[in-house]
């Protein structure tokens, strides 16, 4: 199915203006000071400004390198403030538009009688009753408490189908913003202004308001814990340096601006710049999948999920069962069969008639007669049939070629009641079915029986590979569903799912989360139902379809505006996603540290014991770095650089294959990003030493 | 290399790695409380409670253990404190030795009650019998015994979990009975055994008084005698380090031959080399033990030749005993370096630049390289939280470590662990190159003076013990300064790492999975060692750099300062 794109994909030029702008509103000290390692940056940065003017104003104006530093310190923290800034403006696109959408809406407030009163959508109040007609916007989100209607939501989640809300059903929510189509519904709101799902999904993406999640918690502290290392061993190296330079009468102890740039070069600014942008992002891409993530620390836990609860019905199977096979009884031509399966179906709506001439056409291209002028029985619940009659000549029914379709004792009731029988290889083909677990369909024309449908629960197409790719994650995956043992066997073998619940009634879910928790895993589950609720409050990881119910969408900690049971695979892959990008950077700033030791220290004791203009650490200047001066510039202006270099990929997620299981993916981002991190600046460093000099910036 | 010097590597290796596992099981036994060979003891264990009143069956919370040993050690510092200012009124004292200074005494106090045993003085000229054996001798065991219950009270925080989820958190052990056990069990019988050895090779055990002579040069001496082996024995094993004369096991009658210097070596990497198999026996999963003991062994050789030929290279005689010669010299100070043993059989001031350097790198990777008996193993466990914390993201799931997630909490406390040392290493250099006080001392200046002091407050703050030489460290400052830093450096790390595990026994178990990040194969083996390497060479590089590494540049350039 096509769908519409919706705003807030790209990165459009009115993102990157708005994340200018806030890179540099973020200067602000309360803001920095939330991240200890670009706190310190500014600290560092604003000390050396201040040092440099105060020359200045003493009558020493700064050297051209001075400056140069300088600009570049703040260049880090702006770089830094910028990648925050495109995830929020990334996000907030998203959220600006949906918002938009339902701040102008007039809600026609409903007060049990006829009169309605409008007032705008903000002013709504939890539990007020709205009325919406043909054409109307939905004023906010809520509850259908009387009525049906179809509903057109493809303003939030780009699908042009409409969908039917109804009151009472598990299908009863519905979100603010989306357009009623046909029909009048009442809908109770659920949620004061400032709190629908549009709110806190604009919470979640402003890093002034967003939460840290336990994960970004304790890597931050981490974080912090290397930063304070760094500046014990960089404040430290001062004593240290006027004790040498004492010694050496050679230079004087190494200045503000050198230890503040070695300092900043060492801290883990490219995970420190990075961290909330990649935590952003996660939120943007859930939303991307049409998935709103109610906490930062949910989608966190997604990664970590490694259980998955799975109804069976929409997310393994497509729903309906479908025709896959025609057997024709003996004496009976196949097309025979298919003519008559075709004629009882071509009126009939349901899935399962679709379904049979969709296999017809496929199986006949030359397309049988259709068997005009018919009158269709529809399937009753008394005769448990459908089929077609045709009116004879005189007007009445003609009983010869009255076509039914049915369960095998429906038909055979309808045969033998005219005076037929049913063969017994048909008989055979029926139960055959069944065993397999699909439901035979017998098809008869006046008192013949033609042979049989063989109608099935047809396995989504590419979800055995989805399952194979979890499993190779550690995700073991359990269908659950009503059916019994016999039908539930056969489709979890065919789907490759690692286990199934047969016959499972509405409190067996909550009992298997249970089970599994108590077994040391975390469980994640979609469910839409208010039978879901329980469960999905006690799954670590709870999908709440926005179609379901008000109590599954509040027990639940995301909320899928698809309504598409199959999404829960893809928030796990998101979560898992956010913590390898995560660790990926960590490890590639800490491992940068290495190449800027070698860059940055020759240099700045290059001084000290120098004889006849040789230093005696020389030989430590292994990337053969120009002059002190370019070897300082260039490994500040990568440390810069490579914040802006890797905020694609922060935004983006590190790519990753889930099929290729765990070990595999550890070794590939270790080599990528750890042995990586570990040459990428000895080649910058080199590279920007080159152009500076050619520039003659240094 | 000599033939010789492999023989002897060889020797040592082939020992202290054969022993390791059964020394792990026997260990293991010992202290979950199962049947050993020397249960026979067990009235002795059981005497021992009653007249002390300790309640063997009382089970502790990480705070209480904590809080036990801070008492433990608080009188063990006030006591012999006391015995050293005051020895010239208490018995065994044939030299009618004076008590010590107040700073010295407190110094030392600190540094045998921390395991560290950095000496100020020299034990010949300053100690009564009194003092080594009532004082520091039972203080090398007490020490020894503290750091190991630590240990395995990390340990058991790791492998333990809640039975339920409402469950209070389990326990991490008894203190007095883990130091009991360890005293009896593991302490007491091997050091009988080396010191046995010890004395079959002619390290002195006596009572008497000094014995004059007449020396070739016709100069009147005094030969300093005592009760040697036995304290020389724990010394090793315990990884105290704190020689009973002042040139440690470079003295003949402390060390005199080759075989008792391989004991000496081989007794002080026993008990260290044996911690990460007890550790991955009493987790339940021997394969953590192992990578952790391989990560440890890889760094040790690497360290081992490195030394070894960076004095073989640029080393000379100067400083060295003439029946070690260089390679082994420089395998004695990487051993004592990296097992936070501290005793030397050679000047390390006297190395070249960088075979100096190798011991004092040992020491500022954290000790952890076998490091100190049981210090070796919880400061490398700090750094085990850390590897899986950064690299376990990797594999797309919160981190966790056999079982239990790493989150917040024991991400602070582990680092705090890590950090305390460092710390210490590089404020307290800063201050005293700053100070005239410090420069005083120097016996060295230049980059070769930066050395001596980061060496002097990296052996305090490791708890080694080590002495680089060349500095004179009996002065207030100095006294006081390596004392706090001692003193830090012991219980900055301890109180950490004991909370980290309290916390980790309050976490339930995570099942395993495909999707767990593995902490028992060769690339979690990389990651550690690498972990290691950084955090230490990032932290110290800059240091280093202005010391040892720009002397031996000095040196190569032929620069005479």
């Amino acid at each position: 199915m096509k769908k519409k794109a919706l705003p807030g994909y790209g990165i459009s030029r009115k993102t990157l203006l708005s994340a200018a702008l806030a890179a540099f509103a973020k200067l602000d000290p309360r803001v920095e000071f939330k991240n200890p390692v670009m706190f310190t940056v500014w600290a560092g940065s604003l000390l050396c400004t201040i040092a440099a003017a105060a020359e200045w104003i003493g009558g020493l104006p700064p050297s051209s390198f001075a400056v140069q530093v300088i600009a570049w310190l703040w260049f880090t923290l702006l770089f830094a403030n910028f990648a925050e800034g495109i995830a929020e403006a990334q996000g907030k696109a998203r959220a600006d538009s949906l918002r938009s959408m339902r701040n102008a809406i007039t809600a026609h407030l409903f007060n049990g009688g006829e009169k309605t009163k409008d007032v705008k959508s903000s002013e709504l109040r939890s539990g007020d009753l709205v009325v919406c007609e043909t054409g109307d916007l939905i004023p906010g989100d809520g509850e259908v408490v009387e009525g049906v209607a179809s509903v057109d939501e493809s303003a939030i989640t780009g699908e042009s189908a409409p969908v039917i809300r109804e009151a009472g059903g598990d299908r009863s929510g519905v979100t603010g913003g989306t357009r009623v189509i046909s029909d009048r519904i009442v809908i109770r709101i659920t949620a004061d202004p400032g709190e629908g799902f549009v709110d806190k999904m604009i919470l979640m993406v402003e890093n002034a308001t967003r939460q840290k999640t336990p994960g970004e918690i304790a890597l931050t502290i981490l974080l912090a814990s290397l930063t304070m290392i760094f500046l014990i061993a960089v404040v430290s190296l001062y004593p240290f340096s006027r004790y040498i330079a004492n010694e050496s009468k050679s230079m004087n102890a190494l200045s503000l601006l050198k230890l503040v740039t070695l300092l900043v070069c060492l801290i883990p600014t490219t995970i420190g710049g990075l961290l909330s942008a990649i935590g952003i992002s996660g939120v943007s891409r859930l939303m991307r999948k049409n998935v709103m993530a109610l906490s930062g620390r949910a989608i966190e836990a997604a990664g970590d999920i490694d259980v998955l609860l799975l109804d069976k019905t929409g997310t393994i199977t497509y729903g309906n069962r479908m025709a896959t096979e025609l057997i024709a009884a003996k004496g009976v031509s196949e097309p025979e069969l298919a003519e008559a399966a075709l004629a009882a179906s071509l009126a009939d709506d349901t899935p399962e008639g679709r379904s049979i001439v969709a296999l017809v056409r496929d199986r006949l291209p030359a397309r049988p007669a259709a068997a005009a002028g018919g009158a269709f029985v529809p399937f009753s619940a008394s005769t448990r049939m459908s089929g077609v009659d045709f009116l004879a000549a005189g007007g009445e029914s003609d009983p010869k070629r009255a076509i039914r379709k049915g369960a095998l004792s429906a038909v055979r009731e309808f045969v033998e009641g005219r005076g037929g029988t049913v063969p017994p290889e048909a008989v055979g083909a029926c139960e055959r079915i069944a065993r397999s677990g699909g439901t035979p369909l017998a098809v008869s024309v006046g008192n013949r029986v033609l042979g049989v449908i063989h109608l099935k629960d047809v396995v989504k197409q590419g979800i055995k590979e989805r399952f194979a790719g979890l499993r190779a994650m550690g995700i073991r995956t359990v269908m659950i569903t009503g059916d019994n043992r016999l039908t539930a066997a056969a489709i979890a073998a065919e789907s490759g799912v690692s286990d199934f619940i047969a016959e499972a009634k509405p409190e067996s879910k909550l009992e298997a989360i249970r089970q599994e928790q108590a077994g040391g895993h975390l469980v994640g589950m979609i469910g839409d139902g208010t039978n879901d609720a329980p469960a999905l409050a006690q799954a670590d990881v709870g999908v709440a379809m926005a179609s379901g119910t008000q109590t599954a969408r509040e027990a639940g900690n995301m909320i899928d505006f698809d309504n598409d049971p199959a999404k829960v695979i893809d928030v796990v892959e998101v979560g898992k996603q956010l913590l390898i990008t995560r660790g990926s950077l960590t490890t590639f700033s800490i491992a940068n540290d290495v190449a800027k030791y070698f860059a940055i220290l020759p240099a700045v004791f290059s001084g000290f014991y120098a004889a006849g203009g040789r230093s005696p650490l020389a030989a430590l200047n292994i990337m053969r770095l120009a002059t002190p001066e370019s070897a300082i510039l260039s490994a500040v202006v990568f440390n810069a650089i490579i914040i802006i270099a890797l905020i694609p990929l922060a935004l983006r997620g590190v790519k990753f294959n889930p099929a290729a299981g765990a070990s595999r993916i550890l070794r590939k981002n270790l080599l990528i990003y750890g042995l990586g991190g570990i040459v990428a600046p000895f080649v910058g460093i080199k590279l920007l030493d080159m152009l500076l000099g050619a520039l003659g910036l240094a | 290399m000599k033939s010789q010097d492999f023989v002897e590597i060889a020797i040592v290796a082939f020992v202290a790695i054969g022993a390791a596992p059964f020394l792990a099981a026997y260990m293991a036994r010992v202290y979950s409380g199962d049947k050993h060979p020397l249960r026979f003891l067990a009235p002795v264990e059981k005497f021992f409670y009653r007249i002390t009143g300790i309640d063997s069956g009382q089970e502790m919370d990480w705070k209480k253990y904590a809080l036990s040993l801070l008492a433990f050690s608080s009188a063990s510092i006030v006591l012999l404190f006391l015995i050293l200012v005051g020895q010239g009124h208490l018995p065994l004292d044939s030299q009618k030795l004076p008590g010590m200074s107040w700073h010295l005494a407190l110094n030392t106090a600190i540094s045998f009650v921390t395991n560290t045993n950095w000496q100020a003085y020299s034990g010949e000229a300053s100690l009564s019998y009194f003092s080594q054996a009532v004082g520091l001798a039972v203080q090398n065991f007490l020490s020894a015994a503290a750091g190991m219950a630590v240990a395995i009270a990390v340990i058991r925080g790791i492998a333990a979990h809640k039975a339920n989820p409402e469950g209070a958190a389990p326990s991490l052990g008894n203190f007095w009975v883990d130091m009991t056990r360890t005293v009896l069990y593991i302490l007491l019988p091997l050091s009988i055994v080396i010191a046995l050895v010890l004395v079959s090779q002619g390290v002195v055990q006596s009572l008497s008084g000094y014995v004059p002579s007449l020396s070739l040069e016709g100069k009147q001496d005094l030969i300093p005698l005592g009760p040697a082996a036995s304290q020389v024995a724990i010394k090793h094993l315990g990884t105290n380090g704190g020689g009973f004369f002042g040139p440690n096991s470079a003295f003949p009658l402390e060390n005199p031959t080759p075989l008792s210097n391989i004991v000496e070596v081989i007794a002080q990497i026993l008990i260290p080399f044996a911690f990460p198999l007890l550790f991955g026996r009493m987790v339940g999963k021997k394969g953590q033990g192992r990578v952790v003991f391989a990560v440890m062994l890889v760094l040790l050789v690497v360290l081992v030749f490195s030394a070894v030929a960076s004095e073989r290279r640029w080393g000379s005689m100067e400083g060295k005993e003439t029946r070690f010669g260089k390679s082994d010299s420089a395998l004695f100070a990487v051993l004592t370096t990296i097992t936070s043993c501290g005793a030397v059989d050679a000047m390390h001031d006297s190395f070249s630049p960088l075979g100096g350097m190798i011991p004092m790198i040992n020491i500022m990777l954290g000790e952890v390289i076998f490091g100190g008996v049981g210090s070796g193993l919880y400061g490398m466990l700090a750094l085990v939280l850390i590897t899986v914390f950064i690299a376990g993201l990797m594999v797309g799931r919160s981190p966790e470590y056999l079982g239990k997630k790493i989150e917040a909490r024991e991400i602070q406390l582990a680092m705090l662990a890590i950090i305390a040392p460092n710390f210490l290493i590089l404020a307290f250099s800063a201050v005293a190159v700053s100070l005239p006080v410090g420069l005083m001392g120097l016996s060295n200046r230049g980059p070769h003076g930066l050395s001596e002091i980061l060496y002097a407050y990296a052996s305090g703050a490791g708890n080694n013990g080590s002495a680089f030489g060349g500095l004179s460290v009996n002065t207030p400052f100095y006294n006081l300064t390596l004392g706090a830093d001692m003193l830090i450096g012991r219980f900055g790390v301890i109180f950490p790492m004991l909370g980290a595990a309290g916390s980790l026994a309050a976490k339930k178990l995570v099942a395993p999975g495909a999707g767990t990040f593995k902490t028992d194969t060769g690339t979690f083996g990389v990651l550690l060692l690498s972990v290691v390497v950084i955090v230490a060479g990032l932290t110290h590089f800059p240091a280093l750099t202005l010391g040892p590494i720009l002397d031996h540049f000095l040196m190569t350039m032929g620069a005479t300062l």
